[in-house]
């Protein structure tokens, strides 16, 4: 290997593979007997968790070492990401290392830090915890490495926009901003092409950064590792059909962060593939989510990421299982879109259609189908201060299910990563009135 | 003289702590109110202690725990929120269902009680004190108006003036600044009533009126809170006989439940 810093950045993260795989081992060991695991009211967890942590992990680690070696983009997470993957940068997922800020309760700190820069507070709350970081250079993953290209694709907020301008004054970076036109009913195709040629305009830029020319075999393989992995995913989430149903909303939160930072990768199509051996296993031995599942929930908005063991108690402890979630169905529920045959085209169609980028009835609609479809006995919507477009539409949604369909939903006011728009008694007494209700 | 008390439901609200006894029939043969504490545990004991004297009884007996402070009641473990407790405990006065509005010292819920006395839906304020019995509070407070006359002040006033915020801080400075512009007091607190009632209403329209409309809560015993929430929704408000002792009677009751049912 000529290139010295090339040579360095092999060598920090083959050594730190090989650190991050025993430690996987280690704690495949010891999974078992998981430490304040409340076991009178969960099923233990996944084995697959160490293997979890290693490939996040192993991503971050990669992305400490990342400026030595290769160029790197940071991406938004509905970014038709598959364009860098195949030029070979190393992407970063701001809002996902947002959400490792959130879990390790470090997010409010850094928040604060972007407020007293002069955020303010309604902004969502992903991206005070990022430039908290940026401006205090403090993570829970070590560093991350600087970024050479922002990629920004408006198909989940608007925030996006704003938040990545401020990316690239801040580093004097190129920015690609993928406009995705809202859909109200259906995609015209004016839609569609339009933002395929944004996407085609994306390539001569991204080469230019990279330093390489996009080889389009490179690509399909890609978007085939994309598709794979996500029909994969999808499976997983449809095995919540099953009574009782082996794993919760809370283990798709966790474990859907392949899907996220490292879609388009062969190891994410594996990991998946191991995932669902293990579920098919807790199937075949009749092991649920929690201990006694008597009643069977639906998540709606983004996870609180601070809380997610201790709602996963007080709702396990009344038999109440938490199984399927319209945030982590966005995740694999546009996979039979993506055609690796016709790259861009498919590309187009598939990031025009996530979820945020549809209306508000889409979503009555596809709550009402993952109600039927996973034999549901109520819905939580999460009012998330941050996430406004989830958020926005939830108040009739709520009013829809409980009138014309039946089934009982609760409002949570929260925030995903601030734990200061959370309110302890508040949330115990809407959600114990909640499942008296329902009988639990 | 010691009183037949079969079951106990105590309410540790964010204002004042009630525990009510219940007789073998489940009706209300005793209770006690007073301010709440920073020790809930501590006033639960003691709480508990007075009802045994009460009752003359060494059993222990049924227990139904409800309000903010039941995760701290030790001699419980059947611990109920007061959505359930207080549409119990108007069912069983009343005997019908409708739209019951209870206006406490920390929140406010509008609860939808069925026929049948069940839990249709509810809804409760979002966090913070604007639309709740701390809003009145207060303002009678840094007013200097005793808080039993705040209601009958606010609906003999003939005049109102409007008061724009609806957050309990900034409603006070608000308060404060009319003052010094000569605004009169009745019609200020006329117009602090109105917003209150304007949040409530907002809450029942959004879960959906069932008639009849009820009220319980310390605030029922606020005039000028019923008769505008007849004004607001054109129809009757239906108050139990003990608007702040609902919750800790439907606790009462869902313990001697739990024991008549075993």
């Amino acid at each position: 290997m000529k290139d010295p810093s090339l040579a360095r950045y092999h060598l920090s993260v083959g050594l730190g593979r090989a650190a991050l795989r025993i430690r996987r081992w280690q704690a495949e060991r010891k999974a078992l007997s998981a430490k304040g695991w409340n076991s009178q009211a969960l099923t233990p967890p996944l084995k697959i968790s160490p293997y979890t942590k290693e490939l996040v992990a192993r991503h971050y680690l990669e992305g400490r070492y990342a400026n030595q070696g290769r160029k790197v983009a940071w991406v938004t997470s509905g970014a038709p990401v598959e364009i860098l993957k195949a030029l070979d940068f190393y992407v970063l997922y701001p809002e996902n290392h947002a959400a490792v800020c959130g879990a390790a309760r470090l997010a409010e700190d850094l928040a604060v830090q972007a407020e007293n820069a002069g955020y303010s507070r309604d902004i969502c709350s992903y991206a005070r915890t990022d430039l908290g970081a940026l401006i205090c250079g403090r993570t829970p993953v070590g560093s991350l490495p600087r970024p050479d290209l922002l990629f920004a694709c408006t198909n989940i907020c608007q925030t996006v926009l704003a938040w990545y301008r401020v990316l690239a004054d801040h580093y004097q970076t190129p920015l690609i901003v993928i406009d995705t036109p809202f859909i109200y009913q259906q995609p015209g195709e004016h839609a569609l092409g339009y933002v395929q040629q944004q996407c085609e305009a994306a390539i001569p830029l991204a080469e230019q950064v990279a330093g390489k020319k996009l080889d389009e075999t490179r690509l399909r393989e890609t978007i085939k590792h994309s598709r794979t992995a996500s029909q994969l995913w999808m499976e997983i989430l449809e095995s919540a059909r099953h009574h009782p149903a082996p794993i919760s909303v809370f283990d798709q939160f966790i474990h859907m962060a392949p899907i996220v930072e490292m879609r388009g990768d062969p190891q994410t199509v594996d990991f998946y593939a191991a995932m669902l051996r293990e579920v098919h296993e807790r199937i075949d031995k009749g092991i649920g989510t929690v201990k006694r599942e008597q009643k069977r929930l639906l998540w709606d908005n983004l996870p609180l990421w601070y809380r997610l063991r201790n709602l996963a108690e007080m709702l396990g402890e009344r038999g109440v299982a938490l199984i399927a979630s319209s945030y982590t169905n966005a995740w694999g529920e546009l996979a039979e879109m993506i055609d690796p045959h016709k790259p861009l085209e498919s590309m187009a169609r598939v990031y025009l259609h996530p979820i945020l980028n549809q209306g508000a009835g889409h979503k009555l609609t596809t709550l009402q189908r993952m109600v039927t479809k996973y034999q549901l006995d109520g819905v939580l919507l999460h009012s998330d201060r941050s996430c406004k477009p989830y958020s926005i539409g939830q108040m009739d949604q709520r009013e829809r299910l409980s009138k014309d369909f039946g089934i009982p939903a609760l409002l949570l006011d929260a925030d995903h990563n601030d734990p200061r728009a959370f309110s302890e008694e508040q949330i115990a007494t809407r959600l114990g009135a909640f499942m008296e209700i329902l009988g639990v | 003289m010691s009183l037949d008390i079969r079951a106990l439901g105590l309410d540790l609200g964010s204002t004042t702590a009630k525990i009510v006894g219940v007789d073998h029939q489940g009706c209300l043969v005793w209770h006690h109110l007073e301010q709440a504490r920073p020790r809930v545990g501590e006033q639960a004991g003691e709480l508990l202690e007075r009802a045994r004297l009460a009752s003359n009884q060494t059993e222990r007996l049924p227990l139904v725990a409800t309000g903010y402070g039941r995760g701290l009641v030790q001699q419980t473990t059947h611990k109920i929120t007061e959505i359930t407790c207080h549409a119990r405990g108007i069912f069983r006065e009343t005997g019908h269902g409708g739209t019951l509005i209870d206006i406490g010292g920390q929140d406010s819920k509008v609860i939808l009680i069925n026929p049948s006395g069940e839990v249709g839906d509810f809804a409760m304020s979002d966090k913070c004190a604007a639309g709740t019995g701390r809003f009145i509070e207060n303002t009678a407070r840094r007013l200097d108006v005793p808080l039993d006359q705040m209601g009958r002040m606010a609906w003999e006033a003939e005049q109102e003036t409007p008061i724009s915020s609806t957050c309990t801080v900034f409603a006070e400075s608000e308060v404060i600044s009319l003052i010094a512009h000569g605004q009169p007091l009745d019609a200020i607190l006329r117009g602090l009533h109105r917003a209150l009632i304007k949040r409530i209403a907002a809450m029942v329209i959004a879960t959906g009126l069932m008639l009849p409309l009820m009220l319980s809560g310390g605030v029922a015993w606020n005039q000028a809170i019923q008769c505008m929430l007849e004004e607001e929704f054109k129809t009757k408000v239906v108050l139990p006989r003990y608007p702040q002792l609902t919750g800790a009677y439907g606790a009462a009751l869902i313990a001697l439940g739990s024991v008549t049912s075993q």
